[in-house]
């Protein structure tokens, strides 16, 4: 856990957790797509004439259009979760020069972390026994640092330890004046790329002099248990390890039912707070997912009744009513208790080492 | 918890350029690729974590270290361990802490320039997330005695996990080993201070480590390596007992303690420990007597052929190798008692190794079918000595019969399944393809199986299982019934045949999936206890099926038309060039660029697309073996004409009616040579048509002349005859083989087709210009939808493609009675070139288009709702 817990909220936020089972939202992509948003509603006024589509920048509509944003997190607050993500999960200046927009970067953090700490505040208000967090999100851009894009040049990299650095700095400085409560390293697929994340996240913490809680969570992207990058779970826990993350964990990729073995295994070896979102199901032939509110709460229960997450929610797929379902599957279970382990080095390559 | 645990631990030290004058000449020459096989064979001959130095004056030892580290970030069986990233140079260290996904550990850092800059590199270490070495050296200079070593270890220590929290279990001293028996007196207890030094630090600095670089304490007797690592050893064991835990050694060449000849030992160890003060001269003497003959250096890698035959058997099965397996396997023999006991001793031992490897994901699907390969070679030689002894066979875990369903061809992944199972020593029973129930059953009550496993690919198998399943319960079976293919599912297993069969049915996703299955069923408690939970998983899935609310609401017919698609005609279609019906033959040569590979590691069950996943970090080297292969297998396809590929076009006048598009005989469009049916979506549409395939065709009344093409092709004559004969001789894995390639064949036949088709035959599009990768993406112009597939799933519109090409008669291309088409590799469908023709699904129907369709047909209800069965709502 994080040792720097420095103001009321992340000490509101800390014995919450002690207490209970937290609740994160779902998806903020599902929810937008049901708006059925085309290219002029996400150019909006601001962007009417930039030179390219911009079709598909779910972050841009922190700009464009913040109600639907700004709804889509009252109804996750409404539906019981304790924590919001900003929709920021594309917004680093790396990811967003998919539509020239990297200049565009920071305001869209700040907007989209203001949006979610307004309907926090409100929501804490309305319900002070509960109060809201909103978790600033540095999403895994879309490049590798540790994977080569293209196989016949296995030494090469598309993106630098420096330049995700750069962005991620940005990010976070961003998110934090946009009044966030936690940042959140989410959807990590290549390790490298998050500890460049968590390098950037430390060092805007330090020149702050402001310490927030920060959520780690990784993807696991197939039957073979491990990250995109290779690593196994508990290799990929011990390179994140040095930060004394707030909270550890799994989301996206697989459903709760493939999920659970590796949310066990993260379980078993985590010495912080467990976190786990899963995907809706799997999706179906149509690129759907599935998996209803009840029987999706149904497995996180049981994950819960058998003590292995402390933070629970949803990713791809799932919905307020999802979330619903699942806050009221936890509400009387009671958390997983936090393990301490001897000291021991804890080393990694893709396999774990520990001596 | 699954991390390796042990006292010491080795560090590889082999990629060291100030210590390996090979290794360094490898960099310089930029020869990254052999310099990669050092460090792998530092990991297989046991280095735990591998030490990492660039340190050179001829080199950029930055770009030096970011290149090799980033080359072995894709080489899974190095990068699997942890990195030590070694420099003197800081700005090294940092470099090459960017560019590793897992915790490192850095050597090293020290006090040398002072606490600010040794502070300041600790932080930045902690921040990448990093172990470190740090040396025994401040300010004043390196550390040679016991108390200097301990002095400046413990300060170091109290910097670093006061000052700035760094994790005391994550700092590994290095107290300097220094040279010993140099002929300065000075030196002589250079290795007891070492030792006592350690002693001392452990006990100050709790959860710290020790480590230290060992060839250091021999540098005096270079030259003289079986001297050199007695000393090597000696040191060690010394100093392991007083604490030292891990330390960079040439991990594989380290000679035992106690197996040093004692007049060695004694003089090493009289050194070591300064025993005596002329310890040195004394060792100096002997030295020349153990001089030359120098351990075996490289290890070939054959060393396994010099284990007894037992691990020979077993390496042979896990690697896949059949090279010495008759040998081997005859030498067994000759040990046994009697042949059946090398079966059941060593080689199943080896199996149980295998299918342990298997179920853990150390092992993938190619590997496990290449030592199942292994297995029937040596099953086979020991069989005629079995037989001589009249003995009744092995005893195997359980008799399974395995079919492709009546009506289907498809068996690929039949036979991985069979395969598997016999690696896991049960005994299949193979009926093949296009098996009927009745002989299914027949089989199975006359070979007194233990349960019945079948497989199929197109959906009208699916309605043959749910037959089978009737038909034993019918008879009075009560074998568990297991269900698998492509086409198969857990809902249609629950929904549609579990409920036809009292005994279980087991719905099986994969291959790998079947022993663990098979294993539960065999055993009477633990198949009740199964399908107990089978049933009650059923259940949720029967349940979750039923409430299941259709995604988005139906539509009548009638309004799915007024809703149909409506493509621009205002330009008239291209008339093609050659109308008509024209058989065309090539080489598989020709067609071997235009194969798409990633639906064949697909096959193998290893899932990526390619060629990305040749680099896969899991699948990787497994993908590359495979895909070796298979290039092997279509080398000799070409060179032995052992496949051939034919197939027939036609091109034809053509409207649409409705959902239907007449096909003419001639350009006066007056006689109607066939008629294709189509179905069209029938859920309610927002931004788009309710597309049907017949919309790309303009209508007969619109007057303008439109045409459709059709297409059948096979990569596949001689498939069954070339895979049996490697199957014959207990090459299950080429027999499997030769149907996967040929598969690939078909359908790059079908992309290579389509494209002639386009650039000539029609030639609507003379001047298209596409990669391979383009053709793959379907950057193209028109479509060719498949009977039995998404756009039109009805399979018995393959007859009329038949008939209007007299398919069979052009290629001896065959249907079955479910509509399956023979051989198995073979792929026919529309050509359809409107520029706006793309491809969709006609998913869920309704019960009007049903009767529409059956009474187009000719059909009667119950015969349209049996073949449109998939698309049915229920």
């Amino acid at each position: 856990m994080s040792q720097h817990p420095d103001s009321s909220a992340q000490a509101t936020l800390l014995s919450a957790a002690q207490q209970r089972i937290l609740v994160l939202d779902g998806a903020m992509g599902t929810m937008i797509q049901q708006h059925k948003l085309e290219e002029e509603d996400y150019r909006g006024t601001q962007f009417a004439d930039w030179h390219c589509d911009v079709k598909g920048n779910n972050d841009l509509l922190a700009i464009t259009q913040p109600d639907i944003i700004y709804q889509i997190h009252c109804d996750y607050f409404e539906a019981g979760a304790d924590i919001v993500e900003t929709n920021t999960f594309n917004a680093t200046t790396i990811a967003m020069a998919d539509y020239d927009m990297e200049a565009q970067s920071r305001d869209i953090n700040i907007a989209a972390a203001k949006l979610a700490r307004k309907a926090a505040d409100e929501f804490t208000a309305k319900t002070p026994d509960k109060p809201r967090f909103v978790a600033g999100v540095l999403g895994p851009t879309n490049r590798t640092a540790s994977i080569s894009p293209d196989v016949n040049d296995p030494g090469k990299r598309n993106v630098t330890f420096d330049a995700l650095v750069e962005a991620y700095t940005e990010s976070t400085e961003a998110l934090i004046e946009g009044g966030v409560d936690l940042i959140m390293l989410e959807t990590i697929f290549d390790t490298l790329n998050a500890k460049a994340a968590a390098f950037a996240v430390e060092t805007v913490f330090e020149k702050l002099g402001k310490y927030l809680p920060v959520m780690i969570s990784g993807t696991i992207t197939d039957a073979s248990g491990r990250t995109l990058s290779g690593q196994t779970s508990e290799a990929f826990y011990y390179s994140m390890r040095h930060i004394s993350p707030f909270s550890f964990g799994l989301n996206c990729a697989l459903g709760p039912d493939l999920l659970r073995q590796y949310v066990e295994e993260v379980s078993t070896i985590s010495e912080c707070l467990v976190s786990a979102h899963p995907n809706a199901g799997l999706p179906n032939e149509f690129g759907e997912y599935d998996l209803e509110a009840p029987e999706m709460a149904e497995h996180i229960k049981e994950w819960a009744a058998s003590g292995l997450v402390n933070i629970v929610g949803g990713c791809c797929g799932s919905t307020p009513e999802h979330i619903r379902a699942i806050a009221e599957a936890v509400s009387s279970i009671a958390p997983r208790k936090v393990p301490k382990f001897e000291p021991k080095m804890r080393l990694s390559g893709l396999e774990p080492f520990v001596h | 918890m699954s991390a390796q645990f042990s006292t010491f631990i080795n560090i590889g030290e082999r990629t060291n350029v100030t210590g390996s004058a090979r290794f360094k000449r490898l960099i310089l020459e930029g020869d990254y690729e052999t310099a990669l096989d050092v460090a792998r064979q530092q990991v297989e001959s046991g280095a735990q974590i591998i030490d990492i130095n660039m340190d050179e004056a001829m080199l950029d030892s930055k770009q030096a270290m970011v290149t090799f580290l980033n080359l072995i970030a894709s080489e899974p069986d190095i990068s699997r361990v942890p990195i030590m990233i070694d420099s003197s140079k800081w700005e090294v260290i940092e470099a090459g802490l960017k560019c590793v996904q897992g915790k490192a550990i850095v050597n090293s850092i020290s006090l040398k320039e002072g606490e600010e800059s040794f502070l300041a590199q600790a932080q930045k270490i902690k921040r990448y997330g990093a172990a470190t070495v740090v040396m025994a050296f401040d300010e004043t200079g390196q550390a040679d005695t016991q108390a200097r070593k301990v002095e400046i270890c413990q300060r170091s220590y109290k910097l670093l996990t006061e000052s700035i929290g760094f994790p005391p279990e994550d700092i590994i001293f290095d107290p300097n080993i220094f040279a010993v028996a140099t002929g300065i007196e000075e030196h002589d207890n250079y290795a007891v201070d070492f030792i006592e030094a350690t002693r001392k630090i452990r006990e100050l600095c709790p959860y710290a480590h020790i480590s230290g670089g060992l060839s250091n304490i021999s540098f005096s007797f270079r030259g003289n390596n079986p001297v050199r690592e007695a000393m090597h050893s000696v040191f060690l064991y010394h100093a392991i007992r007083a604490g030292m835990d891990m330390a960079i050694v040439n991990a594989g060449q380290l000679e035992v303690y106690d197996e040093i000849p004692k007049e060695l030992r004694e003089a090493v160890e009289d050194v070591i420990l300064n025993r005596r003060s002329d310890s040195t001269e004394r060792l100096l003497d002997i030295a020349p007597n153990y001089q030359g003959d120098g351990k075996a250096a490289a290890k070939e890698d054959l060393s396994w052929r010099e284990q007894d035959v037992s691990k020979r058997l077993a390496h042979a099965l896990v690697k896949g190798i059949t090279d010495y397996i008759i040998d081997d396997t005859e030498e067994a023999r000759l040990q046994a008692e009697r042949p059946l006991h090398v079966i059941e001793g060593p080689l199943m031992d080896g199996m149980n190794i295998v299918g342990d490897l298997f179920g853990e994901g150390k092992m993938f699907l190619p590997q496990v079918v290449k030592s199942a390969r292994v297995m029937k070679k040596a099953v086979a030689h020991l069989q005629p000595y079995i037989e001589a002894e009249k003995s009744d066979g092995t005893k195997s875990n359980g008799k399974i019969l395995l079919a492709t369903v009546k009506g289907d061809v498809h068996d690929i992944g039949k036979n991985i399944v069979g395969v598997v199972l016999q690696c896991n020593n049960f005994e299949v029973i193979d009926l093949g393809v296009m098996v009927p129930a009745a002989t299914i059953l027949q089989v199975a009550k006359d070979e007194n199986v233990d349960m019945i496993g079948l497989s199929g690919l197109i959906t009208p198998s699916l309605d043959e299982m749910v037959h089978v399943a009737k038909e034993m319960e019918r008879q009075g079976f009560d074998l568990p019934l297991l269900i698998g293919g492509a086409t198969t599912s857990k809902a249609h297993t629950a929904v549609k045949i579990e409920q036809n069969y009292h005994a279980p049915v087991v719905y099986v996703p994969n291959a790998s999936r079947a022993v663990g299955v098979c294993q539960k069923l065999l055993n009477r408690g633990s198949r009740d206890i199964y399908a107990e939970e089978l049933a009650k998983e059923y259940d949720k899935v029967r349940d979750q099926h039923a409430r299941k609310k259709p995604r988005s609401k139906p539509v009548t017919l009638a309004q799915a038309r007024a809703n149909a698609f409506a493509p621009d005609f205002t330009e008239a279609p291209v008339t093609p060039k050659k109308l008509g019906v024209t058989p065309v033959d090539v080489d598989i040569a020709t067609l071997r660029p235009y194969i798409d590979w990633t639906p064949f590691f697909l096959t193998w069950s290893l899932a990526g697309k390619y060629p990305r996943i040749l680099e896969d970090e899991v699948v990787g080297e497994e993908a590359r073996s495979l895909f070796a292969d298979a290039n092997e297998m279509l080398d000799n396809i070409i060179a032995n004409n052992s496949l051939a590929a034919k197939g027939v076009i036609g091109l034809f006048h053509a409207n649409r009616v409705d959902d239907d598009i007449e096909v003419y005989t001639d350009e006066s469009r007056s006689e109607v040579q066939g008629v294709a049916h189509h179905l069209r979506q029938q859920t309610l549409k927002d931004k788009f048509a309710n597309y049907c395939l017949a919309d790309y065709v303009a209508e007969k009344s619109s007057g303008i002349n439109d045409y459709i093409g059709a297409f059948a092709v096979t990569g596949g004559i001689g498939e069954d005859e070339l895979a049996d004969s490697f199957i014959k001789a207990g090459d299950d894995y080429n027999g499997i083989m030769v149907k996967a390639v040929a598969d690939r064949l078909a359908e790059a036949f079908a992309e290579y087709l389509h494209e002639q088709v386009r650039k000539v035959y029609w030639g609507y599009a003379e001047s298209e210009n596409l990669t391979n990768d383009d053709l793959i993406r379907e950057k193209y112009q028109g479509i060719r939808p498949a009977p039995g597939y998404a756009a039109c799933p009805e399979h018995t519109e393959k007859q009329l493609i038949w008939d209007l090409l007299s398919a069979e008669q052009h290629t001896g291309m065959k249907l079955t009675e479910s509509y399956a088409m023979w051989p198995g590799a073979a792929v026919s469908g529309w050509y359809f070139s409107h520029p706006q023709s793309k491809y969709f699904a006609v998913a869920k129907i309704q019960k009007d288009q049903v009767e529409d369709y059956a009474t187009r047909k000719g059909w009667t209800l119950e015969e349209a709702e049996k073949w449109l069965g998939p698309n049915l709502h229920d």
